[in-house]
């Protein structure tokens, strides 16, 4: 029997592409292409783009922020208004106990609170990335050994433990990111592992092992690309659980004394007494910029998901 | 009276790029105690006209025609009536049905399921009803308390057969029953199926790609391509000597052990099945045929007689000439 | 791309075995105080001998699949060992590397087996990438596509898996395995998840390479008419072991081992025999019956064939030898070694009756 060429492609070269472009230059523009899709997805949701404009604006105030108010403002001694007075034309967020704007505050106090919110991100997707995918993906007595770590870590409650390191490890920034960090990857790990395990079996890698590829080539030409998506969209949730973390610290009196934050805001809120004696000034706006940029995350979150799981879609 | 008469059903598929088109008008009828076996491929709609018979299609699904079971038209019924209809009349074992089984419950429990939502039966009546219904399609009683991961695939099919007769319906539609089962397995499940028809004088309406499990177990065959029927008659003839190319090639697919043409020499179909969204003009299976003559692309087919109890949706036979596209019956090696 | 290796001749049937499997045993260990290791092949002998296909028939949980998988070094032998050209294949990754270029696999399902997030490019290019294979990797994928059917090659390069249709996605599992120029395709049911129609195109496409690229197949199948389309021998597997082995037609025609013999009979395109449909299904690999491990089921003993021959008692309690590594057709049953004997014997006294002078 003649053998019949199989029929063409369904669907056929997208036209905007030139032809003469090598293979993996029209790789990458169709990466870039499955990139413009998934944001015009992305934009579909109303949540989301409200998340997004949000955050962008935090962000942007956080950069920005010496640009837009000088650090001097942040010097106690330097200080010119009376203390804990109302909102005012000079001061439209009104004063802290020392005098100092709490606008000021606020706006120098997001890029700590963002900073130690995002580094602690990162430390805490990477570890438990890595675990979650080792786990997964080599199993047997590596998953058992990293599962007994990750549910060790898992049951110890977070707070006794941040309070412990960081007494130990001293205030700083970069402490108080590691403590968040290394008390709140399990979750992370959990999730990875569950998808690698279900990415690791496929046939896929079976054929993958049987063209000769080795652990290294499966986990990150296999395996990463699968689980990015996931992991992507847990860190955003992660970054709101962290942030808020950091508040906590800071407010328990753990944070960096030197530096202000949201959280420390509250902490010195509160020995003040804001509350009884009505300085609402001084809790709202940290309180209201916390609620926010978490808020934003959430949104930012649900949208993305909505994004990556295509059945979620139109809901 | 014939137990279920189709007319002309056509069911299309809403999608944000217009009417995906599954079924196009269909007809076909099914006498009681008959045997009736629809041939094809994914594709082809067959597992769509399966689920329009007991009207389970998704919501937005645009159907016209009608599906008469027992005289009533399944596609005009109230809800009320349907529910009730729905499992007494007709019962449906799904393609992947070893899948379609709650994990977490136990089979009996759902055998049971099906019983207790149409009778107001006793717990203990349904049980006992439970037990015969296992037994019936082989299995002992007591596995009414297994789960589904307990049992073998072949076992896990005889539940869903025996969760379609619960309500003892008059017709059975199962829709590639045997496809993921060893062949030993099917020869029993397909023998099951050939006694309860004779016990329970069940129709049966058996759905697979396969033709010779067709022709061995059934009365009548039709073979649906691209949404439509386009050949049927009585299972021997259909398979031995095939009126449409698209029938021969299905025929030829699977090979008869023995047979000198088919050793080292497969029979493959070029091509694929149609997009529904963008059929050919004319015969749909034009591009694909081997023996197409100009006027396919241009007519417009219907089922044309090609024989006695025998149509066929081909320009060839349209003369009204019952002919084989191609050769007879293969021809033997002697042992 | 040119044939670099033979196209089968003459001369290459006189070589050995390029793949040889010896006395192959794979169990799979018992969990924590739950009883029996799972026996998956217990105790196998196989040959491929260059430009030749072998089906190796069989059941789900015959163990065929483990056996495949053990052929290709996915899945450690508790026992046995692999032979490629006369070595013992390595143990763990590296050391099987340079072998897996020479054997390649075809996986069942052609949607599970490519990566959704890899163009066909990519998924074609892996093996060359993994291998470090000089030379221009376009030309070598284009070639590879070309082989197996998809033509012109380069329109496919950019397709994701879900944009092509199930016989093309095949055919591009094929192209990945060819882009390495193996001598062995190892097929774990190629066809079974594919269309009828498309079965017999993926079927003359494995046979081609065959006749154009002199690979050996073997493809590893429950549909024994799979084994009439394109196999030269074929090899029976029951509970981890293989119960008739021979030429396709031989064993096809008149199986000898009646395992076999009811297989045969229940496909519905086979018309020379009665159909005989045993009941139950294969134990549980954890729980190999004693004696012929067939017996329970058998229905020559249940029929008293057996008895007959005088052989019952062999098959309840004496263990059936393995099968060692034979072309001719052979079965692993006592009632078959009892028949061939008798019919020896009954020639023998036939020639004895013609020598003393005409009937």
């Amino acid at each position: 029997m003649t053998q019949q060429p199989a029929t063409e492609p369904v669907e056929a070269l997208p036209p905007s592409l030139p032809p003469q472009l090598s293979p993996r230059a029209i790789v990458r523009a169709r990466r870039r292409q499955a990139a413009a899709r998934a944001w015009s997805e992305y934009r579909r949701s109303r949540i989301g783009m409200v998340g997004l404009a949000i955050l962008v604006l935090f962000i942007a105030a956080a950069v920005l922020a010496p640009v837009l108010i000088s650090s001097s403002e942040l010097d106690v001694t330097r200080a010119t208004g009376v203390p804990l007075s109302p909102p005012s034309a000079e001061f439209p967020l009104g004063t802290d106990e020392s005098g100092r704007s709490v606008l000021a505050l606020t706006l120098w106090g997001s890029r700590v609170s963002l900073l130690v919110g995002f580094l602690a991100t990162v430390i805490s997707v990477v570890i438990g990335s890595v675990v979650g995918i080792a786990a997964g993906h080599f199993g047997r007595w590596t998953d058992s050994v990293l599962m007994r770590i990750t549910d060790w870590f898992l049951v110890i409650p977070f707070l006794p433990l941040a309070i412990v390191l960081a007494t130990v490890l001293g205030p700083s920034l970069a402490n108080i990111a590691f403590v968040i960090g290394i008390t709140s990857w399990p979750g992370t790990a959990r999730i990875v592992r569950a998808q690698a395990l279900a990415v690791t079996s496929r046939p896929y890698i079976e054929r993958a092992r049987a063209l000769g590829a080795g652990d290294w080539h499966l986990i990150t030409r296999h395996i990463l690309p699968n689980v990015v998506p996931l992991i992507f969209a847990n860190t955003v949730l992660i970054v709101a659980v962290a942030i808020l973390s950091e508040t906590t610290l800071a407010f328990l009196g753990l944070g960096d004394p030197l530096r202000v934050s949201w959280g420390s805001m509250l902490d010195a809120a509160f020995t003040q007494g804001a509350a009884s004696i009505g300085a609402w000034w001084y809790l709202v706006p940290p309180g209201v910029a916390i609620l926010l940029v978490v808020l934003a995350f959430t949104m930012c979150g649900q949208a993305l998901e909505a994004v990556l799981n295509p059945r979620l879609r139109g809901r | 009276m014939a137990l279920l008469e189709v007319h002309d059903l056509t069911v299309s598929y809403p999608t944000r790029a217009g009417d995906l088109p599954a079924v196009r008008g269909v007809s076909f009828d099914l006498d009681p105690g008959e045997t009736l076996g629809l041939a094809g491929e994914s594709g082809c709609g067959k597992s769509t006209m399966a689920s329009a018979v007991l009207r389970l299609l998704p919501q937005g699904t645009r159907t016209s025609g009608s599906v008469l079971l027992e005289g009533e038209d399944v596609l005009a019924m109230r809800p009320g009536r349907l529910r009730a209809v729905r499992w007494t009349e007709a019962a449906i074992v799904f393609q992947g049905a070893m899948h379609a089984l709650n994990p977490v419950r136990r089979v009996g429990a759902q055998i049971a399921e099906a019983i207790q939502l149409h009778d107001r039966v006793s717990d203990q009546a349904t049980a006992i009803r439970v037990g015969e219904l296992l037994e019936q399609v082989g299995l002992p009683a007591r596995q009414a308390a297994s789960y589904p991961h307990e049992l073998s695939g072949g076992q896990r099919q005889r539940v869903m057969i025996a969760m379609a007769l619960a309500c003892s319906p008059r017709l059975l539609i199962a829709d590639e029953p045997t496809t993921a089962l060893d062949v030993m397995v099917q020869a029993q499940v397909l023998a099951l199926l050939e006694d309860l028809r004779r016990e329970l004088g069940l129709a049966l309406l058996l759905i697979t790609h396969n033709l010779s499990v067709l022709a061995s177990t059934c009365e009548r065959i039709a073979v649906m391509y691209a949404g439509r029927i386009v050949e049927e008659g009585p299972a021997a003839k259909v398979f031995e000597a095939p009126a449409h190319p698209y029938t021969k090639a299905l025929a030829d697919a699977f090979p008869t052990i023995g047979d000198r043409a088919s050793r080292r020499h497969p029979h493959g179909l070029g091509g694929d099945p149609p997009d529904p969204r963008d059929l050919p003009s004319g015969c749909e299976f034009h591009p694909r045929c081997p023996v197409s003559v100009p006027v396919c692309p241009t007519l417009d087919v219907e089922l044309w007689p090609a024989g006695p109890g025998r149509r066929a949706a081909c320009v060839h036979v349209s003369d009204r000439q019952p002919e084989a596209v191609t050769g007879g019956a293969p021809t033997e090696v002697a042992p | 791309m040119t044939a670099t290796q033979p196209s089968p001749t003459a001369s290459t049937a006189g070589q050995g075995p390029i793949l040889e499997v010896r006395d192959l045993h794979v169990h799979f260990g018992a969990r924590r105080g739950r009883g029996a290791a799972a026996r998956a092949v217990d105790g196998v002998d196989l040959e491929v001998r260059p430009g030749e296909i072998v089906a190796l028939a069989g059941e789900s949980g015959c163990g065929k699949t483990t056996l495949a998988r053990s052929i290709l070094g996915l899945v450690q032998p508790t026992k046995g060992e692999v032979l490629y050209q006369g070595k013992p294949i390595g143990r763990g990754t590296s050391a099987l590397k340079p072998y897996r270029r020479e054997v390649q696999l075809i996986l069942q399902d052609p949607t599970g087996a490519l990566n959704p997030r890899q163009s066909v490019y990519e998924s074609v290019a892996e093996g060359l990438r993994i291998h470090g294979v000089k030379g221009d990797e376009e030309t070598l994928v284009a070639d590879a596509l070309a082989r197996s059917g998809l033509r012109p090659p380069r329109r496919f390069f950019l397709n994701y898996p879900h944009e092509l249709s199930g016989g093309q996605r095949q055919r591009v599992v094929i192209a990945g395995a060819l882009a390495l120029q193996p001598s062995i395709l190892v097929a774990d049911e190629p066809v079974s998840s594919l269309d009828a129609s498309v079965r017999g195109e993926i079927l003359a496409l494995l046979l081609g390479l065959v006749r154009d690229l002199g690979l050996s197949i073997l493809v590893v199948t429950h549909d024994l008419g799979l084994a009439w389309n394109i196999a030269d021998r074929l090899a029976v597997m029951y509970l981890g072991r293989i119960v008739e082995q021979g030429p396709t037609e031989a064993v096809l025609a008149a199986p000898l081992h009646p395992y076999t013999r009811a297989l045969l009979s229940v496909i519905p395109e086979v018309r020379h025999l009665e159909a005989q449909i045993l009941t139950g299904e294969p134990p549980d690999p954890t729980r190999v019956p004693g004696g012929c491990r067939f017996h329970p089921r058998c229905p020559a003993l249940a029929s008293g064939d057996a008895a007959r021959a005088g052989v019952d008692d062999r098959c309840r309690n004496q263990a059936v030898p393995i099968l060692r590594g034979v072309t001719e057709h052979h079965a692993a049953c006592f009632l078959t070694d009892e028949s061939v004997k008798k019919e020896a014997e009954r020639r023998q006294s036939t020639r004895g009756a013609h020598a003393e002078g005409p009937q």
